[in-house]
């Protein structure tokens, strides 16, 4: 196997494979946006060298798995916190808190939407539609985890349950 | 939450038990994959299978409304490759409908899939699922092996000439991926960037070959439909408003979640249903179909009835069937603030008119918002949208403009007080109140 895709473990090609599996045989490019999960779950954010061994593995140009990896919000390009809590504050979050839910987040953590704690525990992202609004105020703790009903009490409970 | 109330359940006869009857062999108990069975067995035609679907008035649930039956006619016969792809990048602020369909009782979608399939011709197919609901998606790869490992997907599916398969993609946060070109570009592997129509999917979708794309509450009302008759399901809702629908209530409501309801329930019931005002404050505006729908004036709404045909004559769409309820402690500039922000955020950037229209909206409902405001903004903002609408590849751009004029046309005053006096008409601590945040808190009081 090409050098390249070192950086990637066999854990995770074996999972982009499962993906691959998905598309008709001329199709590999369709699995790249779950490849690019897969390597941002690896290695904790996109770097330019993590995007490059996904395209390279899927037989992409690395500028066509930069663009997908550019144009969806959750693709992280930049390292972030051990945990990466996202806020919805859109409008139907809104009138049920989703915006006092931030901003309670915001002073409990001393760090604004898209900054991180100095000790790199926590990083802070303004959400948009999780498609959840029933269970509002809704965040989510590194992209996959989805917590609704986000009152004080609640908040504080996750915030104490991240180590 | 499960489901807290229903009139007539069709497609929440599953979610009782919430989250512990969702397995392969609780639907089958409630009579799942009979109707996929049946056709089997019967060999029924595609031509009569599209005819029932045709007679039940079903409309698409995702937004636009298209008839179903139709929208599957326009399959060319004679082609080899085909797809079905369905939609539940559900991302449209106010719509969290396919996402308790699918967590609850995900395998009526894969079954109305199969159908689809069989009806159009495809050998394959594709659900797109949100990217935010990732543990709905992993449970929908659950249940795909379930339906693979007893036969229902895949070659000669149960003993039948009939081959078809089925995976979940999901999303990545990306709000214009609900279009359904920029889906079809996103699952092979691109940006999400509409494609323009014509050609339409049904010739030129998936890989470029012809592919139905419907919503998830649209397949998932499929085997019902089969199961009762067209004509009995068309019946529970009104004239070309078939069948039952889901709503998504949110906002100021005692109990927000979702409802399904026959075709042309009263509003007022809908809302009693969801509990009533937050509060027993007094109603001011619902959006009635999704943030892209225009706002309407509470009393206007109170007299709706919730169908396509109702909700379009008092000036705004049913959309998605997302009703997001306001009520008196709302300052409508600053929620206007905040869907602009949305859509200034979610443009794909293609179009002109949209990526540069979409951050001109946010902009000036922005600087209204925070006192500085001028006389001339809501001419310019009249003028902005028009140069936006019907004038970009997708409907984005009149999703965007859509709340601004709606949200002007209806509360003007409260705009002009903005700009005037450089605050909000509605006094911050009611709006603060508003919210109910701060009720679960034990420093704080307020009800």
């Amino acid at each position: 196997m090409n050098s390249q895709y070192n950086m990637l473990s066999q854990e995770a090609l074996a999972k982009i494979d499962r993906e691959v599996a998905k598309y008709p045989a001329d199709q590999k490019q369709s699995a790249v946006m779950a490849a690019l999960v897969i390597a941002q779950d690896e290695k904790g954010w996109l770097s330019q060298e993590a995007i490059a061994a996904v395209a390279g593995y899927l037989g992409m140009a690395p500028i066509a798995a930069y663009e997908v990896a550019s144009f969806y919000n959750m693709y992280d390009l930049h390292p972030v916190g051990k945990y990466k809590l996202t806020v919805c504050t859109n409008l139907p979050c809104a009138l049920s808190g989703g915006v006092h839910a931030a901003d309670y987040v915001k002073e409990k953590l001393g760090i604004d939407f898209d900054e991180t704690t100095p000790d790199g525990k926590f990083t802070l992202k303004e959400g948009e539609c999780m498609g959840a609004c029933g269970d509002a105020p809704v965040m989510l703790v590194n992209n996959k985890r989805m917590c609704g009903f986000m009152f004080p009490e609640e908040i504080d409970k996750l915030l104490a349950e991240c180590k | 939450m499960a489901l807290i109330d229903t009139i007539n359940p069709l497609l929440t006869t599953g979610w009782s038990r919430g989250d512990a009857g969702w397995r392969l062999k609780d639907y089958e108990a409630r009579g799942g994959y009979v109707q996929l069975k049946r056709v089997l067995a019967s060999k029924m035609t595609q031509d009569e299978l599209i005819a029932e679907v045709k007679k039940s008035a079903l409309r698409g649930r995702g937004g636009a409304g298209f008839p179903t039956g139709l929208k599957w006619s326009f399959m060319p016969k004679a082609a080899t490759e085909k797809y079905v792809v369905c939609n539940s990048d559900e991302g449209e602020p106010g719509t969290f409908k396919d996402r308790d369909l699918l967590r609850f009782d995900p395998h009526s979608t894969i079954e109305g899939m199969i159908i689809a399939a069989y009806a159009v011709g495809a050998k394959l197919g594709y659900n797109y699922i949100h990217g935010e609901i990732f543990e709905i998606y992993q449970r929908f790869e659950e249940a795909l092996g379930e339906a693979r490992a007893a036969g229902y997907l895949g070659d000669r599916i149960l003993g039948s000439e009939f081959s078809f398969d089925l995976f979940a993609h999901h999303g990545w946060g990306a709000y214009i991926c609900g279009e359904e070109t920029g889906l079809l570009e996103s699952i092979e592997g691109k940006k999400g960037q509409p494609r323009y129509k014509p050609p339409f999917p049904a010739n030129f979708g998936l890989y470029g070959k012809p592919t139905t794309i419907n919503n998830t509450e649209t397949f998932a009302a499929i085997p019902f439909i089969l199961g009762m008759g067209g004509e009995a399901y068309l019946n529970l809702g009104k004239a070309n408003n078939g069948g039952t629908k889901l709503f998504s209530v949110s906002g100021h409501v005692n109990r927000p979640g979702n409802y399904e309801v026959p075709m042309g329930t009263p509003f007022a019931k809908l809302l009693e249903m969801a509990g009533g005002m937050r509060g027993g404050r007094k109603l001011k505006a619902v959006i009635p179909g999704g943030s892209s729908a225009p706002v309407l004036p509470g009393d206007v709404m109170m007299e709706c009835s919730m169908d396509y045909d109702s909700i379009a004559k008092a000036g705004s769409m049913l959309g998605s069937g997302a009703v997001i309820v306001m009520d008196e402690t709302v300052c409508m500039v600053k929620a206007l603030e905040r869907l602009s922000y949305f859509y200034f955020e979610e443009s794909c950037g293609q179009c002109t008119p949209c990526r540069e229209g979409s951050g001109w909206l946010y902009r000036v409902v922005h600087r209204i918002e925070h006192g500085q405001g001028r006389t001339e903004d809501l001419d310019l903002l009249d003028r902005v949208t028009d140069n936006m609408m019907g004038k970009t590849i997708c409907a984005l751009a009149d999703a965007a403009a859509f709340p601004v004029r709606s949200f002007i046309k209806h509360f003007r005053s409260e705009f002009e007080y903005h700009i005037e006096n450089k605050k909000c008409l509605v006094n911050p601590d009611v709006q603060r109140a508003g919210s109910g945040f701060f009720r679960a808190s034990s420093t704080a009081g307020a009800a």
